[in-house]
């Protein structure tokens, strides 16, 4: 007992100390930081074309690799939903359009947005963008490492992509890769395309492996002087535990791809039962199909909020920057975002409740389903209440941002139609499940990916995109994502089956046509508006308003480095030193209204800075 | 182990330390190699690739509608005519336990900068991980000479042959691959790349003994899974 209460003493004694300095004026030790625990990196420098910018190994240059690169492969997902969206407004417009090409498309448009798209965007894109300079590191901890970690990635979307071009086609099993049809006859794609689909996707992992361990590892031990872990920008802490969920949930698809890949060419049973066709029985037999849906759910619901933390984080930065205000409740939101990540490992089966499991089953994954809606609104309440009296700037960013919360409350909100067993199982495999999760898991998380690139541009280029330009953006995207999906919802409610190439003459189907053809036009619309963006970043890149250092008063740190854009170490000669958190604006007393990260203690006395 | 230096810094015993160290600045796990940690965290995630694959192999062999073959049968090898169940794997088994034994070793005498005992040391490793994927293919090559493939086995279900040759196999793979670092590393050890702290040839960071206890961690974890895998392939 005295142990401890001595202890706690000295803790006292140190924190009235810091804050009696903080009142009468300079201290000595006020602005006192721990030195350096490990000495400074050791950087390989670029010095030719091709090791500065193709095999380069500084994590910014990486970052914008992946984030070219998804994109394109982005394009081509929504390319495939224009295709798909043609079929279902108008049957028959398209000669080429089969049936065997609308499945394809499907399901190479699902496996691109989820994984190739989105995931390789914000882990491989935003994640090395941002955390070394978040937190201050001069690079990544392996540079190697990270750049191979791209080139697995390229070679992982040239496998995909290939499949296109063999004979069969792409796999067209739906993006869930269910066994036993999509490796049998009739599916289309059930050759060549099934097999570079598992390879493509062990390829993926075993590059986002090598890049994940560079964010963890980043994140964990390379941190600046002073940077403590509840001081990083909550960006920094959605991406690092996406980067857990990742690390966790990928070798489960792994592992799936490699034994449906197996079932393929070498003709094992993992996961065939003994299947009758035409009469006559196949040589399978024995494996259980399920266990396929277990180990890829198991991947796919972590993989839901491996999209979802990152945004999480990244929208609380942005709305915390343009309303000037603290993040409301930081400690709560870091908590909320390990919590959702350790909750989101037990709930998977609640995409399986129509496989047929005992009621049991359903009932605990409902259950932790539901219990996942907690920290999830406590983020929203959050987000709201940090808008709450803030001194908003309504520009584009906020406009995304607002639009984010707006969506993904609606998306959340069919979450909970949809986690209950009893009413998933009439609206599962409808319109609905298709409202739901595009709400939640592609609109959403598109609108964060648009508000940080009009947020994090200037740092990247030193120029500001085009605001006018980012506007019409905006509500072409926003609107016409309402106009997509909230129809959708109507359609689940009445039936209309989802993964359905023609809905043919059934008579509750044809009272949807008006609906399915304005949702088509809609489609084609928001994609349209896409290009806007990069016909903007094309314009700004060269005539753009020249941003300068740290264009919109953020105090994090990805903003302090001596030249924008930051070069390659980052810092120049000296490393930052962090005294505060990621938040101090609008302090009261202070001379601005935001204090950044490395401003000393002695240098802000007599404000109300939080204490961190 | 005690606690590495780091001024200006004071470790506390127990969770208390523990919780001091991840509320602290710079690093969560005070003095630890950025390389050592990534390959603890590394070995996390292959820990949930083996557990898939045991997992799906419970799955698999509780769900089968034919009778599983009897490892004790199935595995045995004769030795004078005599069939001893589980001889080979008895010998593969200690082969690579002993191999982890030699390994720590190696690390133990990197740290005191004893070049020659280090590399000697390594290259018994690699050649204890040799035998052992040696004996892994004779075991393999044996199989299959009685029929058994990953698509059918005489013995009883055919997912036996499935998951026998594929987790097996997987496994096999990873103490390849330490085989191979293992030879690159007594070599590098052997040339003095260490004390010299010569670059890598392609990572371009430069050498220290600390990547023998990296590599050293990996192969006791591949020992590691080895014993899982002989538990629940050969002794269930």
């Amino acid at each position: 007992m005295s142990e401890d209460f001595k202890d706690n003493k000295t803790i006292q004694a140190q924190s009235s100390e810091t804050i009696s300095g903080g009142g009468s004026g300079v201290s000595p030790d006020i602005d006192h930081v721990r030195p350096a625990e490990v000495e400074e990196q050791d950087l390989y420098h670029g010095h030719s074309f091709i090791t500065k910018w193709i095999f380069c190994q500084d994590a910014k240059v990486i970052g914008v690799q992946y984030f070219l690169l998804a994109t394109f492969t982005g394009i081509i997902g929504l390319i495939l939903s224009w295709l798909m969206r043609l079929q279902l407004g108008f049957p028959g417009a398209a000669s080429f359009m089969t049936a065997e090409h609308y499945y394809q498309f499907v399901t190479m448009h699902g496996m691109i947005m989820v994984v190739y798209f989105l995931t390789a965007l914000f882990l491989g894109g935003f994640g090395n963008y941002l955390i070394p300079l978040m937190v201050g590191a001069r690079d990544m901890v392996f540079p190697y490492l990270n750049m191979v970690s791209f080139w697995m990635f390229f070679i992982a979307v040239g496998v995909l992509l290939a499949s296109f071009f063999v004979p069969g086609g792409p796999t067209g099993a739906g993006w869930t890769l269910y066994p036993p049809q999509t490796i049998l006859e009739g599916t289309p794609g059930s050759g060549m395309g099934i097999l570079l689909m598992c390879l493509s996707l062990i390829l993926f992992v075993a590059g986002f492996t090598m890049g994940g361990l560079n964010y963890l590892i980043t994140v964990l031990q390379a941190r600046t002087r002073g940077m403590t872990l509840m001081r990083m920008p909550l960006t920094v802490w959605g991406i690092f535990t996406a980067t857990v969920l990742a690390m966790l949930a990928f070798p489960a698809l792994l592992v799936g791809a490699l034994m449906m890949s197996l079932d393929k060419i070498l003709g094992t049973s993992f996961f065939m039962p003994t299947i009758l066709k035409a009469g006559e029985v196949l040589e399978y037999g024995g494996g259980s199909p399920i266990l396929f849906q277990h180990l890829f759910w198991f991947f796919g619901h972590p993989e839901v909020y491996i999209v979802a933390l990152p945004a999480f984080g990244i929208i609380s930065d942005l709305i915390s920057v343009h309303s000037r205000k603290n993040i409301f409740g930081y400690r709560m939101m870091v908590w909320a975002i390990v919590g959702i990540g350790g909750l989101s490992f037990f709930v998977w089966a609640h995409h399986m409740y129509v496989s047929g499991m005992n009621p049991w089953f359903g009932f605990f994954f409902a259950t932790t389903t539901l219990i996942i809606a907690v920290p999830t609104a406590m983020k929203v309440y959050n987000w709201i209440l940090t808008l709450w009296r803030g001194n908003i700037r309504m520009n584009t960013v906020m406009l995304w941002c607002l639009g984010f919360i707006v969506t993904f409350v609606n998306g959340g909100i069919t979450g909970i139609f949809l986690g209950n067993v009893t009413v998933d199982v009439p609206l599962s495999d409808t319109y609905f499940v298709i409202a739901h999760f595009h709400m939640v898991m592609g609109i959403a998380p598109l609108m964060v990916i648009m508000g940080a690139v009009y947020h994090w541009f200037p740092l990247v280029a030193g120029r500001f995109l085009d605001e006018k330009l980012g506007k019409w953006h905006f509500w072409a995207t926003f609107l016409g994502a309402y106009s997509i999906y909230f129809p959708m919802h109507y359609l689940g409610f009445i039936g209309v089956p989802r993964r359905y190439f023609e809905m043919y003459d059934s008579p509750y189907v044809a009272s949807a046509t008006g609906m399915n053809e304005f949702i088509s036009l809609a489609a084609f619309l928001v994609g349209a508006a896409q290009f806007i963006l990069i016909f903007n970043i094309i314009k700004t890149l060269k005539t753009g308003k020249p941003a300068g250092s740290n264009p919109w008063k953020a105090c994090s740190l990805e903003w302090l480095t001596p030249t924008v854009p930051p070069e390659h170490g980052n810092w120049g000669d000296r490393l930052p030193v962090v005294h505060r958190w990621a938040y101090d604006y609008s302090v009261p007393g202070a001379k601005e209204d935001f204090i950044t990260q490395t401003t000393p203690p002695s240098e802000v006395v007599n404000t109300g800075v939080e204490k961190t | 182990m005690s606690d590495p230096k780091i001024e200006g810094y004071v470790f506390k015993p127990g969770f208390k330390g523990m919780a001091q160290d991840t509320g602290s600045d710079q690093t969560m796990f005070k003095g630890v190699h950025w390389g050592k940690a990534m390959m603890w965290i590394f070995l996390l995630s292959d820990t949930f690739i083996f557990s898939c694959f045991l997992i799906s192999y419970m799955k698999g062999r509780g769900s089968t509608l034919v009778e599983w073959p009897n490892p004790s049968e199935v595995f045995a090898l004769d030795a004078f005519g005599v069939p001893v169940p589980l001889l080979l794997i008895a010998i593969m088994t200690f082969v690579l336990i002993t191999s982890s034994g030699t390994m720590a070793l190696a690390v133990k005498y990197g740290y005191e900068k004893n070049r020659k005992m280090c590399g000697w040391l390594i290259l018994a490793t690699a050649i204890g991980g040799l035998t052992f994927v040696g004996m892994q293919a004779f075991e393999w090559s044996k199989l299959i000479h009685e029929g058994v493939r990953p698509w059918e086995n005489p013995f009883g279900a055919k997912q036996f042959g499935s998951f026998f040759f594929m987790i097996t196999g997987f496994h096999g793979t990873h103490v390849s691959i330490g085989v191979i670092f293992l030879f690159i590393y007594a070599y590098k050890t052997f040339a003095g790349h260490y004390d010299e702290r010569k670059r890598g040839w392609f990572t371009t960071m430069k050498g220290d003994y600390v990547e023998i206890e990296i590599l050293g961690l990996y192969w006791h974890f591949v020992d590691l899974v080895w014993v899982f895998i002989f538990a629940f392939f050969y002794l269930w």
